[in-house]
């Protein structure tokens, strides 16, 4: 749920990154993070992390600047990949308006991907929000792996199994490296603060 | 999914309230956020709280978490929290589904004022934040 403080004249949005466990969610963000100027973004938050994997959530906010004279802030979340945190993935979506789906190459991952997509239609449906009506992109990360021996997904069946219906903007990336990240993170903001907009006829 | 629209004339009248009610008996702030991990709008100042984004993203998570809890004693949610701490507590108190009021003080205010205060509040809170700007007098 976008908020929209007319005296501040400030919008601030949630967007989840969301995707298998270990697709590289938490990796966007550090880039994200690391990229940014402080006085562009805020703390990282990273909660309750085991090795490098992701527990509860982790938090991001930052400044992206004004639109119409209203400041847009906006907050980034991680949610657990792993399929046993079903219950935390749809607690952070409350509240989301737009969802960037990370999804992992690995040939061996590929019905991971495909789970992970439905469980978030599932989540969002359960919160009363339909997939199909929530901005989102999708970002296929990890594509220097496509040059190494590990069997990898094309591009072309990524977007078969995950995009043929939602028919999003995607996005190939290497979060390591920052490749795609913030083209990643431009294309959501871009559509869920135009999709705010809108309906609060922001724009008028 | 709807947006929440605050307006100046809103805030000013929550802010009266809480400045009268909480502020006043020595509670250091006061946050209302939303479910989201928003922060609505907030009274008050606590030098202590460097980063109240994550306060608010972390005490959303926090009562999502423990409505989990609440489940498993066969509970729909719990309605309110307390954080005890050495020099600070934390009272929180669920305003409704979506609206969450959260109280930092000290240990010279006590806990028993705060849930009345809170309580008082509670009410003619969430309909200045969820009824119109022509409602507030």
């Amino acid at each position: 749920m976008a908020l929209i403080d007319l005296g501040k004249r400030e919008i601030h949005c949630k967007i989840v990154y969301y995707g298998p466990g270990r697709c590289g969610k938490t990796t966007n963000l550090i880039y994200i993070h690391h990229a940014m100027t402080p006085k562009a973004r805020g703390k990282m938050v990273t909660i309750d992390t085991k090795g490098d994997r992701t527990l509860f959530f982790d938090l991001l906010p930052l400044h992206l600047g004004s639109v119409r004279d209203f400041d847009i802030r906006i907050q980034l979340y991680t949610v657990p990949g792993q399929i046993m945190y079903e219950a935390t993935r749809k607690l952070v979506l409350k509240g989301v308006d737009g969802i960037v789906f990370v999804a992992d190459p690995l040939l061996v991952r590929r019905q991971r991907n495909k789970d992970s997509l439905a469980g978030l239609s599932n989540n969002l449906a359960e919160l009363g929000v339909k997939l199909a009506e929530i901005p989102i992109v999708l970002q296929y990360n990890k594509r220097d792996l496509t040059e190494s021996e590990i069997p990898t997904l094309g591009v072309s069946e990524l977007s078969s199994d995950l995009n043929s219906e939602l028919q999003a903007p995607e996005f190939t990336a290497t979060a390591t490296l920052g490749e795609g990240v913030f083209e990643s993170l431009r294309a959501i903001s871009k559509l869920t603060v135009h999709q705010v907009a809108e309906k609060n006829r922001l724009l008028d | 999914m709807a947006s929440f629209i605050l307006t100046p004339k809103k805030v000013n009248a929550v802010h009266e309230l809480i400045d009268d009610k909480l502020i006043r008996a020595g509670v250091k702030k006061v946050m209302i956020i939303d479910e989201a991990g928003n922060i609505i709008t907030e009274c008050g100042h606590d030098p202590a709280i460097t980063d109240p984004t994550a306060l608010a993203a972390l005490t959303a998570a926090n009562f999502g978490a423990t409505a989990q809890i609440a489940r498993l004693i066969g509970e729909e949610d719990f309605t309110l929290l307390f954080h005890k701490g050495e020099n600070s507590s934390m009272y929180f108190l669920r305003l409704d589904e979506e609206l969450i009021m959260l109280s930092i003080f000290s240990d010279e205010v006590s806990l028993g004022l705060i849930r009345c205060r809170a309580d008082e509040l509670l009410t003619p809170v969430k309909n200045i934040l969820k009824g119109s700007d022509n409602g507030i007098n």
